[in-house]
């Protein structure tokens, strides 16, 4: 027993070294991507507004003024005002702590079954892999993401609730495969074969060894689905799928902004420029997190 | 041969679970289907006849092998808010959306190759600058929103082309084509984004490659090094992730048909989902995701036309 505690420690303390390395090498290559640090800031600037939404926002979301119906920007505030009177700034504000949570839960939803599934199947392989786990993420793949998200919502329900567990589901084949296809190449690297070698269970060769080496692309798929997700929960609530009309949702402001097209361009303009640049942002941040990770994809 | 008919033959379980997955969809309701469609406050008698037209009071088994079994003989049921055929809704909404997926997949194929062929040969330029950020920008953005600026941009304020309507093509050709021409453009340049990308890190290998290296050394014009070898060979990648992107696409209509009031698929599906009209979502669900599947056999075709190496190796 005490020599497998010490074997394990004396491997941690092994790694400590080359692992900080690693850290320090991919924050030096990542700081160097100007776009990746821009990404970065974005996500930050967003994340903060989100948290401080009640000190940056003028007036509360759903406050309606109806004296002030469809200003233009500066007469009706920064980004002017909607057909109810409410203030465009302080909604789209308060915007981003919907789009953040809805990326942030549907995206862990997916990484919370996805990784799991693709670690297991890709690790014992066999016919469990092959013909079933594989062919029901091949099956689930041929249905297009927003048609699966949207059929999925609706039989749930409707509701931003539902939108988020709809869009988690249709976005878990991807982490199935992602891991899986990492899983494949790590398991037959030397480490595990000397784990194997040396009595390590199956679990504790996945959780301990592979897992943890097969990291680096899920942590690039994971930053890239929360820009998919912002954008998926901005349609499905534009569809009436996903936030009510109330709510302060980017793509519910965009549904609301639809019948004034004519009339109040500004309905429409600034909450889709918010799903822009916090998607930017995260595409952005996925890209120099993959190009850190692998600086042959950047040549 | 072998490789076309073992890619049909892959593609059978993948169809199988498709029309598994559309077919529990009604059953997948929670709680009383009947009573979700109906609402709460409907008759205990309405429920139980929509229960009977549904064949929910069959074994689950049955009522597959019954649906499937219509779906073969071209009948998906009917419609439960009027008793209309599905079939025949499809085949009715089914042009608008395959002119506008077509026109699309034209212009997004046209920005792509242009784009990601100019940004490729002329790396560290400000064309290449240029064009990644647009491909940049062009991923970020929802295009329902590209949308809707384009109707304030070129409909509202310019009056160049109506901000929504439909006329079929042959009763009306211009007013077809001018009512196509935003939802088009607002989709394929949000679809060609990506295309552009993938087409320009792949000549880039290409380009780095020792043949082209070869050819530059032959005395070879850089056009024709780009265009006769590079070029061919970067489209493999180039025409899976096209391929791929058909899914994306068809996806992405149901919101431009929204957007711009298209009477296609997508829009039927939207609405019947709003309407809780399962049997016609159970449907159009089933079509959209059948021609997927297809395409993408047509596409694993394709790619073994430009790469005989594909359907070797396979044998």
């Amino acid at each position: 027993m005490s020599e497998t505690a010490t074997t394990g420690e004396g491997s941690q303390t092994q790694s400590v070294e080359p692992r900080e390395r690693r850290m320090a090498a991919f924050w030096r290559r990542f700081r160097r991507n100007r776009p990746a640090v821009f990404g970065l800031a974005i996500v930050v600037v967003m994340l903060l507004t989100a948290i401080f939404a009640p000190l940056i926002a003028p007036q509360g979301p759903r406050e309606q003024d109806y004296a002030l119906t469809l200003q233009p920007p500066g007469e009706g505030g920064l980004f002017g005002t909607d057909s109810l009177g409410s203030d465009i700034f302080s909604r789209v504000v308060y915007g981003a702590r919907i789009s953040l949570q809805a990326s942030l839960i549907s995206v862990g939803i997916a990484i919370g079954v996805g990784v799991p599934v693709g670690l297991v199947s890709g690790y014992f392989r066999g016919f469990l892999d092959e013909w079933i786990v594989m062919r029901i993420v091949d099956s689930i793949q041929a249905f297009p993401f927003l048609i699966l998200a949207l059929v999925i919502a609706a039989i749930l329900g409707g509701g931003l609730t539902f939108a988020m567990i709809a869009i988690g589901i249709a976005f878990i084949p991807n982490f199935v495969r992602i891991t899986r296809a990492q899983v494949l190449t790590v398991r037959g690297l030397d480490y595990v074969e000397a784990a194997r070698a040396v009595g390590a269970g199956h679990v504790r060769i996945m959780t301990r060894h592979v897992l943890p080496n097969s990291l680096p692309p899920i942590l690039v798929q994971t930053t890239l689905a929360m820009g998919l997700a912002i954008i998926a929960e901005a349609t499905l609530s534009y569809l009436g799928l996903g936030a009510e009309p109330g709510e302060p949702s980017w793509g519910s402001m965009l549904f609301q902004a639809q019948s004034y097209l004519s009339s109040a361009w500004w309905m429409a303009f600034f909450p889709g420029m918010a799903i822009f640049f916090a998607v930017l942002g995260f595409n952005l941040l996925g890209d120099g997190v993959r190009e850190a990770l692998d600086p042959r994809t950047s040549e | 041969m072998a490789f076309l008919i073992r890619r049909l033959l892959l593609t059978l379980p993948i169809l199988f679970i498709v029309s598994v997955v559309c077919f529990s969809m009604i059953n997948l309701i929670p709680g009383d289907p009947a009573t979700v469609i109906l609402g709460p406050e409907a008759p205990e008698q309405a429920k139980e006849q929509m229960r009977e037209r549904l064949g929910l009071d069959d074994p689950i088994v049955i009522q597959y092998v019954n649906w499937v079994g219509g779906v073969l003989h071209g009948d998906l049921g009917e419609s439960l808010v009027d008793r209309t055929s599905v079939s025949a809704l499809i085949l009715q909404r089914l042009p608008v959306t395959l002119e506008l997926a077509l026109g699309t997949f034209a212009v997004s194929l046209t920005i792509s190759v242009i784009a990601g062929i100019l940004s490729a040969s002329r790396r560290g330029t400000w064309i290449d600058y240029l064009s990644t950020g647009i491909a940049l920008a062009g991923i970020s953005v929802p295009h329902f929103w590209l949308g809707m600026m384009f109707i304030i941009i070129f409909a509202v304020s310019l009056g160049w082309f109506p901000a929504s309507g439909y006329e079929p093509f042959f009763e009306n050709p211009a007013a077809n084509l001018t009512a196509m021409i935003l939802p088009v453009f607002a989709t394929g340049l949000r679809e060609s984004a990506e295309l552009t990308r993938m087409l320009r890190s792949s000549l880039l290998e290409e380009l780095g490659s020792d043949y082209v290296r070869t050819a530059f050394s032959k005395g070879l014009s850089r056009r024709v090094v780009v265009i006769r070898h590079a070029v061919r060979n970067a489209l493999i990648p180039f025409v899976t992730a096209g391929g791929l992107q058909v899914a994306g696409l068809l996806g992405g209509l149901v919101v431009t048909e929204q957007v711009f009031q298209l009477p296609g698929v997508g829009r039927l599906i939207v609405e019947s989902i709003l309407e809780r009209d399962f049997t016609v979502v159970q449907g159009a669900v089933l079509t959209v995701t059948t021609v997927v599947v297809l395409i993408n056999v047509l596409v694993d075709m394709l790619y073994a036309i430009i790469d005989p190496r594909i359907s070797l190796s396979q044998e």
